[in-house]
């Protein structure tokens, strides 16, 4: 058995042009895991995994799918894999039935349309047309095609982008079944409550490399603690950047970060219940008033956050 | 996951399949390859039917002009106007008019554009009728015979040519369009992301328009049959074998057209500019021999040309697959060649 399903060394892609998408990238994915690429639009996630996915070619670096590598068994590594790009237009004029009879056709193995069909409960429009269908039922019939060939390993490149909350979960769903049968999924999402629910690992990335690899909870962890509290202060008409000096800030019991983005104030705690307490009486001595006060819980985005200093959302295509 | 099934699936079927699924599915193709030829030919059959066509001539009112008009008007197949000079050049500009006569002192002056179809015959035959009325007498007597037989009317001559249009047209399309098509909705680098074998997706994208070509070709000759009485002189065989040969000929240049193009655009501007100088220089609506001798190796070099030449001598003239040769060869030559042009440069990503 392999224990690793991808192996990506020192990648690199240079586009014609001289733009730099990959700059050595390093990866591996383990058998039977399920892997995200998280990163902001124009990070290099779908440049990435159209190299892995034998789609595009690389500009240097290392690369082995399953235990082989591209130009040597193409062919032997196409009948394992199932891929989802981003936009595929299916044809509308097929019905569902049809489209999945069609791409099954292509595998030497695999499930049957009509499995395909029950596996992403499409059952009812078995025989609509691909152009009659909903977004969120486009997709799943999208991941279905990926999944006829019986694959041990699922390329997604965001699986779920521009989907409603319904139609995401159900794709979770689907995802969560195929990797609870023991195969490997690799996808890249710039949504990090999907990496956080769907990942085993997450490798974070930025400019074209990874800035921080780890479970979910291993990364959020690395923050120092599992709260955010976050809170404003005005002070008559004009807002202050420092009601309290963050020097007193940082010294609260179980504050590991003190961030302050213009009015609002940010701290990472691990034990809020003792924070607070002494964070309100210490602005109680100030003049000025507590506009907003809230307690969450760290997500991967405050781990972008404080790898890049910027947003998830509005780094898109940084460089 | 669940057990594998063990059905047999052929992926060259499949994609055959599909695509006729998707062509029979789409109206606008429906049109474009079944309804628009027959309605062409129609249009075609009925504007330039047989019999003849009267000539029209205005003559240029005058003091000679009465022996003039009283001559025409008693023969038949003549629409004799009687008008003032400046009506007669604006009627002969607006395409009212074969023939102009202007009478003066004695003298018949005839004004016509010998470049007007019938235009220069128009006049010679109102010469003929006034000389004759002033006195000429034919030397030596001659009678007429119309040749309006199936087979050497201009209908006939047109059919070939319309299914050679056709061939051309559908192959360009049928694989040119559906390609970039393809490619626009990144579904070529969906399925090349399978094991799909590349060939069997290019033969499929070929045999499929084969397949809507027999009930296409089947019927502008049937409809030509029944309408018009074409009469096809050779047999079906040798005709379906020159047209599959036709039709592999402009997939492939089809495909040429569309190997690196990623826009609808850039391929519909291609297509249309390998298309042009075919339609016009190949002989579909009128004969090829009408270019000067300088231009004819370049026309008869193109493959419509080619086609065209073919599918009149079979079907008009019944000649052999053999005696073909000229065609069927420089035809698979082009397909051959573009053929493995495209393969080369095709981006299947």
């Amino acid at each position: 058995m392999i224990d690793l399903a991808i192996r990506c060394k020192d990648l690199t892609k240079v586009y014609p042009g001289g733009v730099s998408a990959v700059s050595g990238l390093d990866l591996e994915v383990r058998a039977g895991e399920c892997f995200g690429l998280l990163g902001p639009n124009g990070a290099g996630k779908t440049t990435t995994i159209e190299i892995l996915e034998g789609i595009l070619k690389r500009t240097s670096g290392e690369v082995e799918i399953l235990g082989h590598t591209w130009g040597n068994g193409d062919r032997v590594i196409r009948e394992k894999i199932g891929i989802s790009l981003q936009e595929t237009r299916l044809s509308e004029k097929l019905t569902v039935r049809e489209t999945l009879k069609l791409f099954r056709s292509f595998y030497p193995t695999g499930i049957s349309p009509e499995e395909g069909i029950d596996l992403i409960s499409l059952s009812e429009k078995a025989d609509a047309r691909v152009g009659k269908l909903s977004g969120g039922q486009r997709q799943r019939l999208a991941v279905a095609c990926a999944l006829v060939g019986n694959p041990a390993l699922l390329f997604l490149d965001e699986p779920t982008t521009g989907l409603d909350p319904q139609s995401r979960r159900k794709i979770w769903d689907i995802l969560r079944r195929f990797r609870s049968d023991g195969h490997t999924i690799l996808l890249t999402t710039h949504y990090m409550d999907e990496a956080e629910r769907l990942c085993d690992r997450v490798a974070v990335v930025d400019h074209g490399k990874v800035i921080a690899l780890g479970s979910p909870n291993e990364l959020i962890a690395s923050l120092g603690g599992e709260h955010m509290i976050e809170f404003s202060v005005t002070n008559g008409t004009s807002s202050t950047s420092a009601p309290v000096p963050e020097s007193e800030l940082s010294s609260l019991p179980g504050v590991s970060a003190v961030r302050v983005d213009g009015a609002k104030i940010t701290l990472t705690a691990s034990e809020p219940h003792r924070v607070l307490p002494q964070l309100l009486e210490q602005l109680r001595g100030n003049s000025g008033e507590l506009t907003r006060l809230s307690i969450r819980h760290v997500s991967l985005e405050d781990v972008f956050v404080e790898l890049t200093g910027r947003h998830l959302r509005d780094a898109d295509a940084s460089s | 996951m669940s057990p594998l099934s063990n059905m047999k699936y052929y992926p060259l079927k499949e994609l055959i399949v599909a695509r006729a699924k998707e062509f029979f599915r789409e109206p606008e193709a429906i049109f474009w390859v079944y309804v628009f030829p027959i309605l062409l030919m129609l249009g075609l059959g009925i504007a330039f039917r047989g019999g003849e066509v009267d000539v029209r001539v205005d003559v240029v009112s005058h003091s000679g002009s009465d022996v003039a008009v009283r001559s025409l008007e008693s023969m038949e197949g003549f629409r004799v106007e009687v008008v003032t000079a400046e009506e007669a050049r604006a009627r002969y500009a607006a395409g009212k008019v074969d023939v102009i006569v202007e009478p003066t002192g004695g003298q018949y002056r005839y004004l016509y554009d010998p470049s007007r179809t019938g235009a220069r015959a128009a006049k010679t035959q109102v010469n003929d009728i006034l000389q004759a009325a002033a006195g000429r007498r034919d030397q030596i007597s001659s009678t007429t015979k119309l040749i309006t037989e199936p087979g050497s009317r201009y209908i006939d001559w047109l059919i070939p040519g319309l299914m050679g249009m056709n061939i051309m047209g559908g192959g360009l399309w049928g694989l040119g369009f559906v390609t970039v098509d393809l490619r626009v909705r990144k579904l070529l680098k969906r399925y090349v992301a399978t094991p799909m074998r590349r060939s069997d997706f290019l033969l499929a994208l070929m045999s499929s328009r084969l397949f809507f070509l027999i009930p296409e070709m089947a019927l502008i000759m049937t409809v030509g049959h029944y309408a018009f009485g074409l009469e096809v002189q050779a047999n079906l065989i040798a005709i379906a074998t020159l047209i599959a040969v036709g039709a592999i000929c402009f997939a492939g240049i089809g495909l040429l057209v569309a190997c690196r193009a990623e826009k609808i655009e850039t391929v519909s501007g291609l297509m249309n500019l390998v298309m042009l100088p075919m339609w016009l220089l190949s002989g579909i609506f009128f004969s090829s021999e009408r270019f000067p001798d300088s231009m004819q190796p370049f026309v008869q070099a193109l493959p419509l040309t080619q086609l065209n030449n073919g599918l009149r001598g079979l079907i008009l003239e019944g000649s052999s697959l053999t005696e073909q040769w000229v065609p069927l060869l420089l035809l698979s030559g082009y397909g051959v060649l573009s053929f493995c042009l495209a393969l080369i440069w095709f981006k299947w990503k």
